[in-house]
């Protein structure tokens, strides 16, 4: 049985691989873009102004939370699109009659997710070296936040993928939910800046502690304390984890 | 006799009520080539959806080769190919990319899978369009894509649900011949169809849903039997008296076209006879090839009259 769960997993890893690259101009390049833009004008152009940010200089203050938009935006929109376009096509009827279980669905649409925004960050993180030498305070940190944002995000998507109806729905939620709340999260400034009242008011956006986190493990300065970090993704993440599994088990939205 | 599949009294009602199966007992054996026939909506799709778990049953009790769906459901779906009624296959996909990968969910190694991928998509006709995309083919070679990727795991049991709807004459006859090799293998084949010529041609036992309820369960070559009158229609030559037919039921639709409804051994040569005695030339004539229809007529007669005896 495992080995059977092992190679429909890979077979599912690699579907998801491939339909990500197959469309590369969509999935890889905008996010370059955007973060190269935002790296000229903030950074370059406009950051020279703001002067230092927590012994940093601006530029080198935004790089980690850039990166982390660019993450949490391709897991996210990468299993949220692909889960319902196969769901729209009927094509996720391949999987639900073969014998696999839905633990393996869901990994293998969370590793389509990963594999996109670490391959995403990776090159924002490059065209970064353009503008800023790389400095890394604990890989440790950085990995870990990486990757848990990033299943944390795949899993969202695939919730969205879930109980979206059109393609609407599944755009619905990147820009009126994901995209305030990563600005506000703290990509552009510091928590501690805000007034008492919006510090505290940022506190209950999950994203505050995603960038603070990834931004210790580069730099070493923090919004929030580091285990508030883990403690809060490994929350979402289980209990995302739990609600999609439970709704693909049922079968909501997927067997009549 | 082991079951390759079994079912027992199976409900289905569809949210917004609409009741698609009425509790249907049927039970197909190992190495059975079965055929299940029956009009639009009388529940086809919904029982192999059912069988293949795609559709939740409502209640009653699956077993495929004696794995019950509901306590052993990796198992009893191992078991099962399926070819679904419309396309389903990611159409952005290549054709081998989607054969492969439909294996790989079965357990089937990558390593294996392009093996077999070569032997299924040859068969099928589509080797050469291997690297193409599912996109691009056509609608008859869809359809044996998706016969090629059911194939990918060699399942024991092979469900079609119309897998010759859109495909022209020469494939269809085509992919008749193979599925009847694949059934002399060994391979337990259903296939639903609206033409009761096709399961004439291939099955050995049939079942007639309607309704969702199965009116009929039984040897291809007993239902036949009970389709005792053939209609023929004669397009016939203008003429001056009216054709009197004696000893058929008989019909004029229209001023020259003649309905004759022949039971077996009686033979046409009678109605000629007549027809030439009384002056009236035949252009040219065929029999109606609605026997369908005239079945379903037939034994929804038979029912009624069953329950008429019942009362
Ligand atoms: N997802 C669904 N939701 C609600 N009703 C459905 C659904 N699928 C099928 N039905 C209804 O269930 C009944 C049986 O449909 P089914 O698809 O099983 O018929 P079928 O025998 O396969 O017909 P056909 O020959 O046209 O394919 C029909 O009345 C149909 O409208
Ligand atoms: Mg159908």
């Amino acid at each position: 049985m495992f080995k059977l769960y092992y190679t429909a997993l890979k077979s599912l890893a690699v579907k998801e691989t491939n339909r990500y690259l197959r469309i590369w101009v969509q999935t890889l390049v905008p996010p370059v873009i955007t973060t190269s833009l935002y790296f000229v004008i903030f950074g370059n152009l406009i950051g020279g102004r703001i002067g230092e940010m927590e012994g940093f200089s601006y530029m080198e203050f935004i790089v980690p939370g850039l990166i982390m938009m660019s993450v949490i935006t391709s897991s996210y929109s990468n299993v949220s699109s692909s889960f319902f376009s196969q769901k729209f096509q009927k094509n996720i009827e391949e999987l639900l009659i073969a014998p696999v279980p839905t633990h393996v669905i869901m990994w293998g649409f969370v590793i389509g997710g990963l594999g996109r925004s670490i391959l995403v960050g990776a090159l924002v993180t490059l065209i970064s070296l353009f503008f800023v030498p790389l400095q890394a305070f604990s890989w440790v940190m950085i990995i870990m936040t990486l990757l848990m944002t990033s299943i944390l995000f795949s899993l969202a998507g695939l919730l969205n993928g879930i109980f979206a109806q059109s393609f609407d729905d599944v755009s619905i939620v990147p820009t009126f939910v994901l995209q305030p709340l990563t600005y506000l999260g703290g990509v552009f400034y510091s928590i501690s800046m805000l007034p008492p009242f919006w510090r505290a008011v940022s506190r209950v956006n999950p994203i505050v502690y995603m960038i603070s986190g990834f931004r210790y493990g580069f730099l070493g300065v923090i919004d929030v304390p580091v285990l508030w970090t883990l403690i809060i993704l490994t929350f979402f993440i289980a209990v995302l984890y739990t609600i999609n599994w439970y709704l693909i088990e049922t079968g909501r939205g997927l067997r009549s | 006799m082991s079951y390759a599949l079994e079912i027992k009294d199976l409900e289905k009602t569809y949210k917004g009520g609409v009741k698609a199966l009425r509790g249907i007992d049927l039970e197909v054996e190992e190495g059975d080539f079965y055929a299940l026939l029956g009009p639009n909506g009388a529940g086809k799709s919904t029982t192999i959806g059912i069988v293949t778990s795609l559709v939740n049953k409502t209640s009653g009790s699956v077993k495929v080769f004696g794995y019950d769906i509901d306590s052993d459901l990796t198992r009893a779906k191992q078991q099962i190919g399926l070819v679904p009624q419309e396309f389903n296959f990611n159409s952005f996909e290549t054709v081998q990319q989607i054969v492969v990968n439909q294996a790989g969910y079965y357990g089937v190694p990558r390593k294996e899978a392009l093996i077999r991928s070569e032997k299924y998509l040859k068969q099928s006709d589509l080797w050469e369009k291997r690297h193409v995309r599912a996109r691009m083919l056509s609608g008859g070679m869809k359809r044996r894509l998706m016969i090629a990727r059911a194939l990918m795991h060699e399942p024991r049991l092979l469900i079609l649900d119309e897998p010759t709807a859109g495909v022209d004459i020469e494939l269809r006859r085509e992919m008749w011949e193979f599925l009847r090799e694949l059934n002399a293998s060994g391979t337990t084949i259903i296939l639903t169809t609206h033409y009761l010529e096709e399961a004439e041609m291939l099955c050995r036992n049939i079942g007639i849903i309607r309704a969702g309820e199965l009116i009929e369960d039984t040897s291809m070559k007993s239902l036949l039997s009970k389709l005792m009158f053939e209609t023929f229609i004669f397009d016939l030559d203008t003429y001056e008296n009216k054709p009197e037919i004696t000893g058929y039921s008989s019909e004029l639709v229209d001023e020259t076209t003649l309905h004759v409804e022949v039971e077996r051994n009686q033979g046409v040569n009678d109605v000629f006879k007549q027809l030439s005695e009384q002056g009236i030339k035949v252009l040219s004539m065929r029999n109606k090839s609605n026997r369908l229809e005239e079945l379903f007529l037939k034994i929804t007669e038979e029912n009624k009259q069953e329950e008429d005896n019942n009362v």
